[in-house]
């Protein structure tokens, strides 16, 4: 019998209506998910959850027998930002995970994930992020599968947890637009013509963000706010063997506004059922945002690449 | 106290930010040096600094050269080992610790918590300073990596206003340093794999963004096309200036209508705001630019030793020169000067 794959819904990345949110996770709690991570992790501007909503979100969650993570935010810039990472740290009802080092300051000696942010790029760097007490470890997405086995081996994984006891689980980006960047700017507020504090959230008019072509009409990246996106969806749905063999035993799967339901199920069956991963591959693919699948980064070629499984 | 004395009261002159120029070869660190640079920053010719580029950078022989310049007149020479080691080959990063160590360098930039991990355990009088590419932004931060790895100075993103940049300053148990001027990466450094998503090499991994190898430029009837491994980056008609293809910068198609849409070629230049860069306390001022000529490196580093000197000693009557402004000009990528994040135009 082969070891269950975990499935994690990843932090909705996308500012979404609060109805289009509640009726996500509403959907997200029926589903074959083992984990769910909350949170908003882009912008601090964005408001239509606080962050008691999404405590109450979680509670709900969990009651429904979801694990849940709440994450802290990637680019925290003011002493607000720092607050809100600072209440997620101090409260111990959910596991979080650290979207920067100041997060790392604040969780230091408790069981926490290190999120895809945190720059784990060989071994001793994930050891150091263990003895902190980090219990997963959330791959920076440009690494190979053939990094991750190295960096956390499925024979030898690496210790963590408080008392150093714990071995590290590694989760991978699975599925969705990949975020490959940071800013201080928002790149969604400038294209119309916008100030970042005066905004208006047109970012919420996009729930897949604002896609931005080449010169030639091809789709090639995604404006979030200030975070940038693949435009094409990263999809490991054909590489569950090699995930297995890199020691891999959770999977990310960043939601996308349409079809995420169909995006578990198929996932669900094929990495810990007997479907078969090309015909799924071809069901996403029918389903995909403009920009298609991709795969190159799990392969240590470009991220754009798309490798056969 | 009565205005009239108030009046002529002189203030105190402020504390004099170290001038940190780049050194991509020892031609560049020699002129840096007969420049006024207070110190140079160097890398060694590998993928274990972020300029990772062809025909720059240090051999062991070079690098022993270049110090021993610096040191013989009293300035200080330290060493970006900035990447983040290679899980296949962590050794090698370690290997240029000590080797850094060896060489004497006043203190080495790094990012990676494995390799601050290896210098604070083996070389544990070496000075650490905490690369840009550590993508720390807040005082929180930096005490992470102060409080565990005994960073004495971090180097900001350039993605902070002026009051974020005071409020860091104010908080932090370690000195602050930022950058002056040289070419503006949008991105928050550390945390950028648009590079890797286009060609598989990014700062993170290879030390390098939108590399040389992958660059393609082709010449058609509407003029000449700029590829990134296959990607258009941007299209220039004959007579248009052309700039490198740095993936963020490149012009691209929003709902039909094209343009810069994550950031132009523009250059960062802090001057105007160096008096409140020094009120705040800031220990440090980088120039960026080890890819850059000698040329360049000799002339930007003499406009901003004329520049401190002149804020030190006259801080309230501090004026941009003319002068300046015409040297600074001639280096600044796109021709166009910005205060990045410092101030926000767009905020």
């Amino acid at each position: 019998m082969k070891e269950r794959i975990a499935l994690t819904v990843g932090p909705v990345l996308y500012y979404w209506p609060r109805r289009a949110l509640l009726d996500f996770y509403a959907a997200v709690a029926e589903s074959a998910a083992d984990t769910v991570v909350l949170g908003e992790v882009v912008c601090s501007r964005r408001h239509e959850m606080r962050p008691d909503d999404w405590l109450a979100l979680a509670r709900d969650l969990a009651a429904c027998g979801k694990e849940v993570v709440l994450a802290s935010q990637a680019l925290l810039e003011s002493e607000s930002d720092l607050r809100g990472m600072r209440r997620l740290a101090q409260q111990d009802e959910f596991m979080v995970e650290a979207g920067d080092a100041s997060a790392l300051r604040a969780l230091a000696g408790r069981p926490f994930v290190l999120g895809p942010h945190i720059n784990v790029y060989s071994q001793p760097a994930l050891q150091e992020h263990a003895r902190l007490g980090a219990v997963r470890w959330v791959a920076p997405v440009e690494l190979g599968l053939d990094a991750l086995a190295l960096i956390n081996p499925p024979d030898a994984r690496v210790a963590g947890g408080p008392q150093g006891t714990t071995p590290v689980a590694t989760e991978v980006f699975a599925f969705g637009r990949l975020p490959l960047a940071f800013s201080a700017r928002c790149f969604t507020a400038r294209h119309f013509h916008l100030n970042k504090d005066e905004c208006a959230f047109r970012c919420i008019e996009h729930p897949d963000g604002l896609r931005l072509d080449t010169g030639e009409g091809e789709p090639f990246l995604a404006l979030n706010g200030i975070q940038t996106q693949s435009a094409a969806q990263h999809c490991l749905i054909g590489d569950a063997p090699a995930l297995r063999a890199a020691g891999i035993s959770r999977a990310r799967l960043s939601p996308v506004s349409q079809h995420f339901g169909d995006v578990i199920d198929l996932f669900e069956r094929v990495f810990n059922g007997d479907a078969d991963a090309r015909t799924a591959a071809a069901s996403l693919h029918a389903l995909s945002l403009p920009g298609g699948l991709v795969n190159g980064f799990a392969h240590r070629r470009a991220g754009l690449e798309r490798m056969p499984a | 106290m009565p205005a009239s004395s108030q009046a002529t009261a002189t203030p105190p002159p402020l504390r004099k930010p170290q001038l940190v120029c780049p050194a991509g070869s020892l031609r560049a660190l020699t002129l840096a040096i007969d420049a006024g640079a207070d110190a140079v920053y160097m890398g060694l010719k590998d993928a274990t600094n972020a300029r990772n580029f062809a025909g720059l950078n240090f051999d062991l022989a070079q690098a022993r050269d270049g110090i021993a310049y610096a040191h013989a007149r009293g300035r200080h020479a330290l060493m970006a080992l900035n990447t983040f080691a290679d899980a296949r080959d962590p050794a090698r990063w370690y290997r240029a610790v000590d080797a850094a160590a060896e060489l004497g360098v006043d203190a080495l930039i790094c990012a990676d918590t494995a390799v601050l991990a290896y210098a604070r355990d083996h070389q544990p009088q070496l000075r650490l300073h905490l690369s840009v590419q550590a993508s720390a932004t807040t005082w929180e931060a930096i005490e992470f990596y102060r409080e565990r790895y005994g960073i004495r100075r971090a180097v900001l993103p350039r993605v902070l206003t002026l009051p974020q940049v005071d409020q860091v300053c104010r908080h932090s148990g370690a000195e602050i340093e930022v950058f002056g001027f040289g070419s503006l990466c949008v991105m928050v450094e550390g945390r950028c794999a648009l590079s890797s998503y286009a060609t598989g090499q990014s700062p993170n991994t290879a030390g390098v963004c939108s590399p040389p190898s992958a660059v393609r430029w082709e010449d058609s009837a509407a003029g000449v096309q700029a590829r990134l491994n296959g990607v258009l980056i941007d299209s220039y008609a004959p007579d248009e200036p052309r700039g490198y293809p740095t993936l963020c910068k490149g012009r691209f198609d929003i709902d039909g209508s094209r343009d810069y849409a994550l950031e132009e070629p523009t250059s960062l230049n802090t001057l105007s705001v160096l008096p409140q860069l020094m009120e705040m306390g800031i220990s440090a001022i980088k120039i960026e630019g080890r890819q850059r000529s000698p040329a360049y490196v000799e002339q930007v580093t003499r406009v901003w030793r004329a520049a401190i000197d002149s804020c030190a000693a006259q801080p309230a009557r501090f004026g941009v020169q003319p002068q300046w402004v015409a040297a600074l000009g001639r280096w600044a990528e796109g021709q166009q000067h910005t205060l990045g994040a410092y101030n926000r135009p767009w905020r």
